[in-house]
């Protein structure tokens, strides 16, 4: 449980900036490549080390998001209500969603200790539609934890929509939640909580 | 002397209080997850509340003086001593060459790197295990059981919860003679392993609807994966038909479910 949580955020770093256009690289070049330049802007990055995150989540929402498919992870999160929801609700879930996991992500930012990321070789046949890559992160003192990254190929490129840390799914973990907010109020019942958690965390100036 | 015997007796109460609580609700279960559900709450706030008057002070303190190589050296030296514990494991649940690994790496630490303060083993490919007498119950056929809070542990499951005096007797630290030594220790391991964790109570604040359910959610899934050494079945569904054609299962797979948009790892 316990280093399983650090491994959580470092996970989420991964959502940084990264040069790759979308459409080229294999999936786990693009991991590579996603880890390897999320740590450098932590090692170079003072601003991040005084707590400072807004600069950073700010690269995030223009560079990042081309990597992942969002619509699929809060599809996931949600379960099979995500049927009966409308477009409109299906976005304003989205939003809501995107939201929370972004102020997860830059708390955990703060958490960084000099982690380092091994990803491992690709296993998969060249036909797979939906590929995991494994990748480990060494801590020091600490015991190696597993994180995989879930993509699946797209006309767009491979997009990431699963996170797995020690093997437990980011995103279907917040399933269980989910579900019970909408049996007590419906989707409008999830959509209202999620939207009332972001207010109650939106980030002051000066704050993290 | 006073203060802690009324302290130690309102804890029995609560206790007392919360199994009574759940025997009573065990009747009705609402959710096939989480039978002891009412108890569990009770003693996640307990758990909640010491951390924040305790673990979480320690651990900072602990954090704020302890330069990063002596939370390194520290981490590692925990980690070494645990690994005589986790080789017993392996080799009870069969797996005797990762066990034979862990202890080479026991040796390997307490020697060249100095008695446990370096990983000079991970340094050699030997790689770090997590096992524990939980997980060697779950290979010989033990059910999880209901998920149940331990008092002052945390999340755990009734099996888990039922290995843990055994992970105490396999404990180097809980086995030592000197008291005053073992306390030390394991005060300092705790600081350690909470320090590692310090700023996760915001994320489980900020990022979580309901941090009872996240949590239970998480170290379910998180044992269970633990059992499988890290590699659980996992199967992805799709709640949208019309993207059907850019989910097709992995060729490698076998099909072995009735949903055909569902992409399985």
């Amino acid at each position: 449980m316990k280093s399983t949580f650090l491994a959580l955020y470092i996970s989420v770093l991964s959502f940084l900036p990264s040069g790759v256009s979308a459409g080229g690289p294999a999936p786990d070049q693009l991991i590579d490549k996603l880890s390897g330049d999320v740590l450098e802007i932590l090692q170079t990055n003072e601003s991040l080390r005084a707590g400072e995150t807004t600069q950073v989540v700010g690269l995030v929402e223009q560079v990042v998001l081309p990597h992942f498919n969002f619509r699929r992870m809060t599809m996931l999160a949600v379960g099979r209500d995500w049927r009966d929801a409308s477009p409109e609700q299906q976005k304003r879930l989205m939003d809501a969603f995107y939201n929370m996991l972004v102020r997860t992500y830059s708390n955990a930012l703060t958490q960084y200790r000099d982690q380092t990321v091994e990803v491992r070789p690709l296993r998969a046949s060249p036909s797979d539609k939906i590929v995991k890559v494994q990748t480990e992160i060494r801590q020091p003192g600490g015991q190696p934890v597993t994180v995989d990254y879930v993509l699946e190929q797209r006309a767009d490129g491979w997009k990431i929509f699963d996170i797995v840390v020690t093997g437990v799914s980011l995103v279907t973990n917040y399933r269980g939640t989910f579900s019970q907010q909408i049996r007590l109020g419906g989707i409008d019942g999830l959509i209202r909580s999620l939207e009332a958690k972001g207010q109650e965390f939106t980030p002051r100036p000066g704050q993290s | 002397m006073r203060a802690f015997h009324s302290r130690s007796r309102a804890f029995a109460l609560l206790i007392a209080c919360a199994v009574l609580i759940a025997g009573g609700c065990a009747s009705v279960p609402r959710n096939p997850e989480d039978p002891l559900e009412r108890y569990n709450q009770a003693v996640f706030s307990f758990n909640e509340r010491v951390d924040k008057a305790v673990a979480r002070p320690l651990a900072t303190v602990y954090d704020t003086f302890a330069p990063t190589p002596v939370q390194t050296g520290v981490g590692n030296f925990f980690g070494n001593l645990a690994d005589i514990w986790i080789g017993f494991n392996n080799i009870l649940q069969g797996k005797v060459g990762a066990g034979l690994s862990d202890w080479a790496r026991f040796l390997v630490n307490s020697t060249f790197g100095i008695f446990g303060l370096l990983d000079v083993a991970s340094e050699l490919e030997l790689q770090k295990n997590d096992e524990d007498f939980g997980q060697t119950l779950a290979v010989w056929g033990v059910g999880e059981g209901p998920y149940f809070i331990v008092p002052f542990f945390g999340p755990s499951t009734l099996r888990d919860a039922a290995a843990l005096p055994l992970d105490g007797a396999g404990d180097p630290v809980w086995r030592m003679a000197h008291v005053p030594t073992r306390n030390t220790l394991a005060g300092l391991r705790i600081a350690d392993k909470r320090a590692r964790l310090l700023g996760f109570e915001k994320t489980l604040d900020e990022g979580t609807l309901d941090k009872y359910t996240f949590t239970r959610n998480f170290h379910l899934q998180q044992r269970r994966a633990k059992v499988h050494d890290g590699k659980p079945p996992m199967e992805y569904e799709d709640f949208e038909p019309d993207e059907e054609a850019s989910l097709v299962p992995a060729a490698t797979q076998p099909a072995s479910d009735e949903r055909s948009a569902a992409g399985r790892l």
